[in-house]
């Protein structure tokens, strides 16, 4: 038996692969460098230039009577955001993942789901200030004053969040694999069991992250809530009765229209810095309640 | 030598759902002894009668020209190579196409004497009573107790029965001592073999009168085949089993009557799957009538 000529050791194409390989980790490792470039400026930008107002009585106090005034919370803001971001989801989300489950379960490729498919993705794409006067016109106008409400709001955030919700659910309601429908099936189980009990279990991590996507995205949208909400200067907590106010609002207002004011101007870094914390926040107890259930689902 | 029209069925009529809880009546049980094996001229109760069974998926016929009986407390080997439509019957005996969209089961087929695929009949309720084993396991994603507990508990067991129906199906199962500690755990975390005979169990669970297994052993290895070929035989006795198997010693060992199909060309160039040849198995082992199964069995072609 002869020898191979070259050993094993040394590869035929070595050099060539080699250079693929390191060309290929330093794209990805720019890319991620690249990425994380202006979120690491705008997190300590952010902190940098609302810590000096950020503290305990800027998350409990009222806003100031002027503007220019300094000193102040955020207090009734915040409280627009919990309340109006809150409303929205819970409108949007049942109806969002409902959706969903008719998309890929029920509707499949029939004439209505595919409508329904078509016109979220529209929806999807409705810039955000246009789902505001849309609301505007058809709630706000018609009720005069009293139309500007917490409510109104979320109304229109709940129009921008139920795509969303529609298009990951059934997404993720898609790789459900089919041999565990089969199984639930083959044992005697109706469809809406077998979605009940199977399917949603099984896809109910990705669904709570899908919407929690759809939160993220309008906590937030300032256009749609310019003209629907009016704005206050102490907390409302009902969404239905009276205006209210949210932060990304106060920061549009802060910083641009007061923006010449110190004391606005800083009170604007500190909502910023406010609405940062609240949707990292919501981001982790997404990502909390997604695990329990995985594991919970998988071990009990 | 079969007395199709008169078999006693063991269950209401399908017609009739869950109302009245499906008891097996031993008075009408079929005699337990072993007919010995120079006997099998014995009157076979019949539970599955397919005449001219033709199966389409979207208008392509799969498989056609399908007769043949199924008896109870028999192991059925559906045999035959890829893409002879094996399985697309097999599928066909608890209405599984019905879920599958464009599919469509044309002739007659007959459980215990009533129209499978009658409008009155609920699919439903005929998967509780002709349950599915598949090819590659699918434990659901929860405990190794919930998997079994899931059939029970959604045709409305009562609470205090589940319990003991989970114990009895994983001993059934010959799975009990191994999974006894681990009810609590995940199913996904138990082995190849051991996940196929939780399937196996999840299905007994339900308390069906036909188990129709698809190529259950083909992820397995041989000593996670023979386990499970040992426990079909245990079943034999309370179930009817009908089985689609690539492997043919494994017909040969496990059946009791062996099905061959094939596929063919025809004419027109379509590929149709075709029942070539169906008797005792060790008949159609030794003696087979047809060509085709003869170059089949012998390795000839498939």
């Amino acid at each position: 038996m002869t020898a191979p000529a070259v050993p094993l050791t040394q590869s035929t194409r070595k050099g060539r692969r080699e250079f693929k390989n390191a060309v290929a980790t330093a794209f990805m490792v720019g890319s991620f460098v690249v990425a994380l470039v202006p979120l690491t400026l705008i997190v300590v930008y952010v902190l940098r230039a609302g810590i000096s107002v950020f503290g305990l009585s800027f998350l409990t106090e009222d806003l100031p009577f002027s503007n220019r005034i300094e000193g102040g919370g955020m207090n009734a803001a915040i409280v627009g955001t919990l309340v109006i971001t809150g409303t929205a989801t819970a409108m949007a989300v049942p109806l969002g993942v409902l959706g969903g489950i008719y998309l890929n379960e029920y509707g499949g490729s029939g004439f209505v789901a595919r409508i329904v498919r078509f016109l979220a993705d529209v929806m999807t794409g409705v810039p955000s200030i246009v789902m505001g006067l849309f609301i505007y016109t058809i709630w706000v106008l018609p009720r005069k004053q009293a139309g500007l409400s917490g409510f109104a709001g979320a109304l229109a955030l709940g129009c921008l969040m139920l795509p969303i919700v529609i298009r990951t659910t059934e997404e993720i309601l898609k790789v459900v694999p089919e041999d565990l429908r089969e199984g639930s099936y083959a044992l005697g189980c109706r469809k809406a069991q077998t979605i009940r009990r199977v399917v949603l279990p099984s896809a109910a991590p990705g669904i709570i992250s899908g919407a929690l996507l759809g939160v993220a995205r309008v906590a937030g949208e300032t256009a749609p809530l310019l003209f629907t909400i009016g704005i206050v200067s102490t907390p409302n907590w009902n969404v239905f009765d009276g205006p209210n106010t949210a932060l990304p609002q106060q920061i549009y207002i802060n910083a641009s229209v007061f923006g010449g004011f110190d004391a606005a101007k800083d009170r604007a870094w500190g909502a910023a810095l406010a609405l940062i914390l609240i949707v990292f926040l919501f981001t982790l107890i997404a990502r909390v309640i997604s695990a329990v259930y995985a594991r919970r689902s998988a071990a009990t | 030598m079969t007395d199709t029209a008169t078999a006693p069925t063991k269950f209401g009529p399908m017609t009739t759902t869950r109302d009245e809880p499906a008891v097996r009546d031993t008075d009408e049980e079929p005699p337990r002894e072993p007919a010995p094996e120079e006997e099998p001229e014995r009157a076979r109760e019949i539970v599955f009668e397919l005449s001219d069974v033709k199966v389409q998926y979207s208008g392509v016929t799969a498989v056609e020209d399908v007769n043949l009986e199924i008896a109870a407390n028999e192991i059925t080997a559906f045999i035959g190579p890829s893409g002879c439509g094996k399985t697309t019957v097999l599928r066909s005996l608890n209405r599984m196409h019905d879920i599958t969209p464009g599919a469509e089961v044309l002739g007659k087929i007959t459980y215990h004497g009533e129209d499978l695929y009658s409008g009155k009949v609920d699919p439903a309720e005929v998967r509780r009573r002709i349950g599915m084993v598949f090819q590659k396991p699918n434990p659901f994603p929860k405990s190794v107790y919930d998997n079994i507990a899931y059939g029970p508990r959604i045709n409305g067991t009562r609470r205090g029965e589940v319990e003991e129906r989970v114990e009895k199906a994983l001993s059934q199962a010959a799975l009990w001592d191994e999974v006894r500690d681990k009810l609590r755990r995940s199913a996904l975390a138990l082995s190849g073999g051991q996940q196929q005979r939780l399937c196996i169990a999840r299905c007994l669970a339900v308390q069906p009168d036909v188990i129709l297994m698809d190529e259950p052993c083909s992820a397995l290895d041989p000593i996670a085949t023979a386990r499970i070929e040992d426990l079909m035989e245990e079943l034999k006795n309370e179930y009817t089993i009908v089985i689609v198997t690539h492997n043919m010693q494994q017909a040969a060992r496990v059946s009791d009557r062996t099905a061959f199909f094939t596929a063919e060309v025809d004419d027109d160039g379509s590929r149709r799957g075709r029942l070539i040849e169906y008797d005792v198995t060790d008949t159609l082992f030794t003696h087979p009538s047809d060509p085709r199964t003869e170059g089949y069995i012998t390795g000839r072609f498939g």
